[in-house]
């Protein structure tokens, strides 16, 4: 199982917080997002933005990153703060 | 060296002189201490600002501001380190951040200090939505915040 988690525009755009995916792992951060496409076609163009950012369990990783049963992906758009 | 670091999240406005203070007491060996606070303003990216709303990721927040920190330590000497980010409901001319870095010298304070803004505007997970007269919006990340972090390099290839 693995927590999927949505920050700041991309989760009003999608009107979710988050779900819990079951998935064969590892598999990469595009395969995450190809599952949560499945889960919800009309989530296609926002999680295709290039600018979409990927954090696992709290560090920033790029798309090809390998995630394991239990990780927690978080997707979000670049950060603001500051 | 051990440098000694405070990192803070928090909803509550903060006040620089106690930081200040707490950056100086029983601080014999540092020459400097440069500090940098951060602002709401009235306009931003041509837009009349009446507030700000800051969400973050919490269970990300204090680990990635924990780890730009650290990276600033592997490249200067520094000794005290002070990040504090406010989150939730702020009103113009409130503070949002504060970064205060000490050193025996002025150069790594200086140094430090802009690298920690740097860093922290590009990878510390917080997103502002601006209240308008136009409504709520999402502010956009600027360019010019992501080609800050190039002049710094990546010292691992150095």
């Amino acid at each position: 199982m693995i927590k999927v988690l949505f920050f700041a525009q991309l989760r009003e755009q999608l009107n979710s917080q988050g779900l819990e995916l079951t998935l064969a792992t590892p598999c990469d951060i595009n395969a995450i997002k190809h599952a949560l496409i499945e889960h919800n076609s009309q989530w296609h163009a926002h999680l295709s933005q290039d600018t979409i950012l990927c954090a696992v369990n709290q560090t920033m990783v790029d798309n090809r990153h390998l995630v394991q049963d239990g990780d927690e992906v978080a997707f979000f758009p670049p950060v603001t703060g500051g | 060296m051990t440098t000694s670091i405070s990192i803070s999240v928090q909803n509550d406005d903060f006040d620089v002189a106690q930081e200040y203070a707490a950056m100086r007491k029983d601080n014999t060996q540092d020459g400097a201490i440069v500090f940098f606070s951060g602002l709401v303003r009235e306009m931003n990216q041509g837009r009349d600002v009446t507030g700000l709303f800051l969400e973050h990721y919490p269970a990300m927040t204090e680990k990635a501001l924990g780890e730009i920190v650290a990276q600033a330590c592997t490249r200067w000497p520094l000794s005290r380190i002070r990040v504090i980010h406010r989150v939730g409901q702020l009103h113009i001319s409130d503070q949002i951040v504060f970064v205060a870095v000490s050193s025996s010298h002025r150069e790594a304070a200086f140094t430090a200090c802009h690298f920690i803004m740097d860093f922290l505007k590009n990878q510390a997970p917080f997103w502002k939505k601006e209240t308008t007269q136009q409504g709520n919006i999402w502010v956009d990340a600027l360019e010019k915040d992501k080609r800050a972090i190039d002049k710094w390099g990546n010292k691992n290839e150095d």
